[in-house]
């Protein structure tokens, strides 16, 4: 099984970005990573804000041409 | 062409009634040939359930037989599918018959799944189901005050669903009169009240108005049914005296079991709506895994989209259009009053206030459902 996934989420504001992080996060394994791909600009924040929260791991973030890539690691 | 439909709910009966119209000509010749294939002889209009859990609608609102909705020319079975032969372009069925096809639209739904909560299906009331939500309304019924938590999985059925029940509630108690007795408490999985920012906006205010407190990034994690907590991922607790779940979905067993998607939903592409990696594959409504909310609008907006590319495969040999992301969901933001957000891949929506005007016009609906399955509306 591949160890990393990408979330297509751009254009999505329902359910948007991060609740299809959320939903992601109960499908991906320990130790995986998720890409999330959004076009709204807050998922730069809130996304890693969340991550925090429930102590998974923000990789990083990048904006390429309007879309925001959100990397992040299931640590738990 | 052998089109085989599976799923009798919202998608997959107004692609079913789409094509039987525009494909009439076809299926008379011959040319064409439209089966539809369901776990139910009865279709039921979902968001009345909503209604049935505060009151306002009967359960035999909720039904009408499959058959009396589908037009002439489609073919129309009791018969659930077991087993999905995708490389030999078959199925088979709980009776165990074998289905070929041409060209497949799978449209089976979603089901709540408050189980994988622990403790959250002992304490819970929901309305996802017409048990859940007559044992809510009977639960309601005898309710006398205390603190209602509304709880919210990820992902469910009606985006608005949270919204629109915390405020029916709010207008419920109080015409019960023990509004005084009662303390409403909202949760919401992401960082504001609703995923919808302008949506949020408006809310948030609405609820700071009528004295309904919240908490954001609440994503529940477990809960105490003995002590009457609920705890969140993100460490938090909050206590209660009546649980109200809005609970997670997954895609159809059938689907995980044939392995065509993790958790029931299946990959799909988010213009085209086939399944990924196999162009006679499509999937519509709550089954696919796109971005977007699970609602029979949803389904809806995909069947029209569906139906016209479907047809221009038999008429034209290839399909004429893209889905859009087009999504319709109307908004109850009370017993009276309601509002609506209409969106699609890139444009956001812009909910205007609530009036009386939409809210009838939403209980209108409810009844111009059944021509809106028909393909009608």
């Amino acid at each position: 099984m591949s160890n990393r996934r990408t979330i297509d989420a751009r254009g999505s504001f329902c359910p948007g970005p991060l609740m299809e992080l959320i939903a992601a996060m109960k499908m991906a394994e320990v130790g995986e990573e998720i890409e999330i791909l959004s076009t709204d600009k807050g998922s730069a924040s809130e996304i890693p804000e969340w991550i925090h929260k429930v102590k998974h791991e923000h990789v990083g973030t990048e904006e390429k041409e309007g879309v925001w890539h959100v990397l992040v690691k299931k640590t738990h | 062409m052998r089109i085989l439909i599976v799923g009798g709910g919202m998608g997959g009966t107004i692609l079913a009634n789409n094509l039987a119209r525009r494909l009439r000509n076809e299926v008379r010749s011959g040319k064409a040939r439209i089966t539809l294939l369901s776990a139910s002889e009865r279709h039921m209009y979902q968001p009345g359930l909503l209604y049935l859990a505060i009151g306002r609608m009967t359960p035999d609102e909720l039904y009408r037989d499959q058959a009396s909705l589908l037009e002439q020319g489609i073919e129309f079975h009791v018969d659930p599918v077991e087993e999905f032969r995708l490389d030999n372009n078959e199925v088979k069925t709980k009776s165990g018959k074998v289905y070929g096809y041409d060209v497949i639209a799978i449209a089976t739904g979603s089901r709540p799944t408050p189980e994988e909560i622990p403790g959250l299906a002992e304490s819970a009331e929901l309305f996802y189901t017409e048990e859940s939500a007559v044992k809510m309304f009977n639960r309601l019924r005898r309710f006398e005050g205390g603190k209602v938590l509304v709880a919210v999985g990820v992902p469910h059925k009606c985006p608005m669903a949270p919204l629109e029940i915390t405020f029916m509630l709010y207008d419920y108690f109080k015409q019960r009169g023990i509004l005084d007795k009662v303390k409403l408490h909202y949760t919401y999985p992401v960082g504001r009240v609703h995923s919808l920012e302008n949506v949020a906006k408006w809310a948030a205010p609405e609820m700071d108005r009528l004295g309904i407190s919240y908490e954001t990034l609440f994503n529940l994690k477990e809960v105490d049914s003995a002590k009457k907590i609920a705890k969140s991922e993100e460490g938090s607790e909050t206590d209660f005296d009546l649980l109200i779940s809005i609970p997670a979905h997954r895609g159809m067993e059938v689907i995980e079991k044939n392995n065509l998607g993790q958790r029931g939903w299946i990959p799909t592409h988010r213009n085209h709506l086939n399944m990924e990696g196999r162009e006679n594959v499509f999937v519509l409504g709550d089954t696919t895994n796109l971005p977007i909310s699970k609602a029979g609008s949803t389904a809806h907006f995909e069947a029209e989209a569906l139906g016209e590319n479907i047809a221009a495969m038999v008429k034209l040999g290839s399909p004429v259009r893209e889905y859009d992301g087009k999504v319709f969901c109307f908004i109850e933001a009370g017993l009276d009053r309601a509002t609506y957000a209409m969106f699609d891949y890139n444009n956001p929506p812009q909910p205007k206030p609530p009036t009386k005007a939409v809210h009838w016009f939403k209980l209108a609906y409810n009844k111009l459902y059944w021509a809106s399955a028909r393909g009608l509306l």
